[in-house]
């Protein structure tokens, strides 16, 4: 029983670690810089994700990430929001209205494209979604916003 | 004892009753505090009312109809171990459900009994099922179609029914859109004109109730410019449809030069509206502000929350604050209840999601008194079955535990909710005679 529960403990950790590593060779630097004591940098950008999401994000996916049942997603917990980061910005670019399931779930409700918003608000927004709500996955970049943008040519 | 438990009472529901009466408008939190926690159900309900749940965890339970034995008919939204429609059965007599059946592959929201026939719809079609003379189904695998071939695109899918009393069944189209704009829902994107969607969505068609295969063409487009109606029901006072239409979203999102946050929520009305034949409410030209009484021109067309809209469109004869969702509709002809409830409209808020950051709102029962077909105390409401969230904080974040969606009435006059959250069955009923 105690092996369950360490093996459970310590999966997400695996997890985490896994998705962290594959994405090592290009954030090391600022990541090992930010994680013990926030920079003033991290600092700003969580502000500024927070006034983005509260902004633009809050009214269909709600102040607590749990978004409305059936309508508009949740933001917590979903590979949507913690798996492929180039979607993940894609989709903030482009809008969505795609039929899908998450968690035995459909949502009908088209969201938007939030092109408009600034490459460095998409990124602390995004930022701000992965590292909340009980979600612990890391910060997207500006360059990241940057590439994806001139990929998606909008 | 239990005389002065019933003098008690009687004084309670008289002080309730004035206070209910006086206090209506928009003040439901007032209305709440005149009300007690009633029972195991966790409802406020007014003094001499009680409730039970009547079954419960049925899946997403949308709109209800009751037999005349009291069996209850569930329409579920998305079909659970390929059941669509659940019937509730009481073998023993003690108000709660120990027979569920179910039949009905599809889901859906639409559920009806008229005239010896149970009527469901899906989310594209509308069925109806033969009853025998004990008003159950008899064969749920062979449902005849009524009508076939209704849009759903994603938004406001569901096709809610009611019949009326010459052998006509009116069907809700909701518009797959917020606001007909270029791009839904975009910041700054203006309104499709005329829009396109007007021609097949965005309102109520009138069917034969009796008639295999009919689709568009077959029906006659009865109203227009409705955005969505999830509650409607035929008025048997005044022989005429009413609807419940759910206002349109994001004001502040998509114009947040023109509207701040805060009106942003609790604009525009949820509005009900008398129909008649022919009737366009607007949408998506113009919607109802219930604090300046106007049909105000909407930002996507030119407006700028004041410019006023085509005076063509009818006006509805009650508003509600934004958001609320109206999703039942119910003009209770029992006699149960006490006589200044006949005639009038109960309706089910579903409860507010749109309303963020600013707190939500709804997730209650509302009661709307009514003299000749219209309410008769113009714009009062009050709220009638409250506490369905849980508690005031679940009513804010909007995590509501239980969000109120189908009325019917039972063959005794009581009045049955649905909520399509936990699946809940509730019975309401008065016993302060």
């Amino acid at each position: 029983m105690k092996k369950l529960i360490i093996v459970l403990l310590l999966s997400p950790f695996c997890f985490l670690l896994m998705a962290q590593t594959k994405q090592k060779p290009k954030a090391k630097a600022a990541s090992t810089k930010a994680k013990p004591v926030p920079s003033a940098a991290a600092k700003a950008s969580a502000a500024n994700g927070l006034k983005v999401f509260t902004q633009t994000c809050i009214s269909c996916h709600q102040a607590d990430g749990g978004g409305v049942p059936r309508m508009n997603p949740p933001l917590i917990k979903t590979p949507w929001v913690l798996g492929d980061q180039a979607r993940l910005i894609k989709i903030v670019l482009n809008g969505f209205k795609e039929d899908v399931e998450i968690n035995g779930d459909y949502y009908s409700n088209v969201m938007p494209s939030f092109a408009y918003l600034k490459d460095q608000d998409i990124a602390d927004v995004l930022t701000y979604v992965r590292s909340n709500f009980g979600n612990k996955a890391s910060a997207i970049t500006v360059k990241q916003v940057t590439v994806a943008r001139t990929a998606n040519g909008k | 004892m239990k005389k002065t438990t019933i003098k008690t009472s009687v004084v309670l529901a008289a002080l309730a009753g004035s206070a209910l009466f006086f206090a209506a408008k928009p003040a439901p939190p007032k209305n709440a505090k005149s009300v007690k926690a009633a029972d195991e159900s966790g409802l406020k309900l007014p003094s001499g009312f009680s409730a039970l749940i009547v079954a419960d965890n049925l899946g997403q339970a949308r709109h209800i109809a009751v037999t005349s034995s009291g069996d209850i008919y569930v329409k579920i939204n998305r079909a659970r171990n390929g059941k669509g429609i659940l019937m509730l059965h009481d073998k023993n007599g003690d108000g709660k459900a120990d027979d569920i059946t179910g039949f009905g592959t599809y889901g859906g929201t639409g559920m009806a009994i008229k005239n010896g026939y149970l009527y469901a719809s899906s989310d594209e079609n509308v069925y109806r099922y033969k009853l025998d003379n004990q008003q159950h189904v008899i064969d749920g695998t062979k449902p005849e179609e009524i009508v076939h071939g209704l849009l759903s695109r994603h938004e406001h899918e569901s096709k809610s029914i009611t019949l009326d009393n010459a052998g006509n069944i009116y069907v809700n189209v909701g518009a797959y859109s917020n606001s007909c704009q270029k791009e839904d829902r975009q910041k700054g994107s203006m309104g499709r004109n005329p829009c396109p969607i007007l021609d097949s969505a965005g309102g109520i068609w009138q069917f034969k109730a009796d008639k295999l295969n009919q689709t568009y063409g077959d029906g006659t487009h009865y109203a227009m410019g409705l955005r969505n109606v999830v509650g409607l029901d035929w008025n048997q006072q005044d022989n005429q449809l009413f609807v419940m239409q759910h206002g349109r979203d994001q004001l502040h999102d998509i114009f947040p030069d023109m509207y701040t946050v805060q009106q942003s929520a609790i604009l525009p009305a949820e509005c009900m509206y008398a129909i008649k034949k022919g009737d366009d409410a607007g949408w998506p030209y113009l919607y109802y502000d219930q604090i300046q009484k106007k049909k105000i021109l909407a930002p996507e067309y030119g407006g700028d929350g004041k410019k006023e809209g085509s005076a063509k469109a009818i006006s509805p004869v009650i508003a509600f604050p934004g958001h609320l969702a109206p999703n039942g509709l119910l003009f209770y002809t029992g006699n149960q209840f006490p006589a200044r409830y006949k005639n009038g409209a109960f309706i089910a808020f579903h409860g507010s999601w749109n309303r963020a950051p600013e707190p939500q709102a709804g997730y209650f029962v509302v009661f709307v008194p009514f003299e000749n077909g219209r309410p008769n105390t113009e714009g009062k409401w009050e709220v009638f079955a409250d506490n369905f969230a849980g508690s005031p904080d679940k009513v804010k974040s909007g995590r509501a535990d239980h969000r109120p969606c189908g009325l019917a009435q039972g063959p005794d006059g009581s009045l049955y909710v649905s909520d399509d959250s936990k699946g809940t069955i509730y019975k309401i009923s008065y016993n302060n005679k």
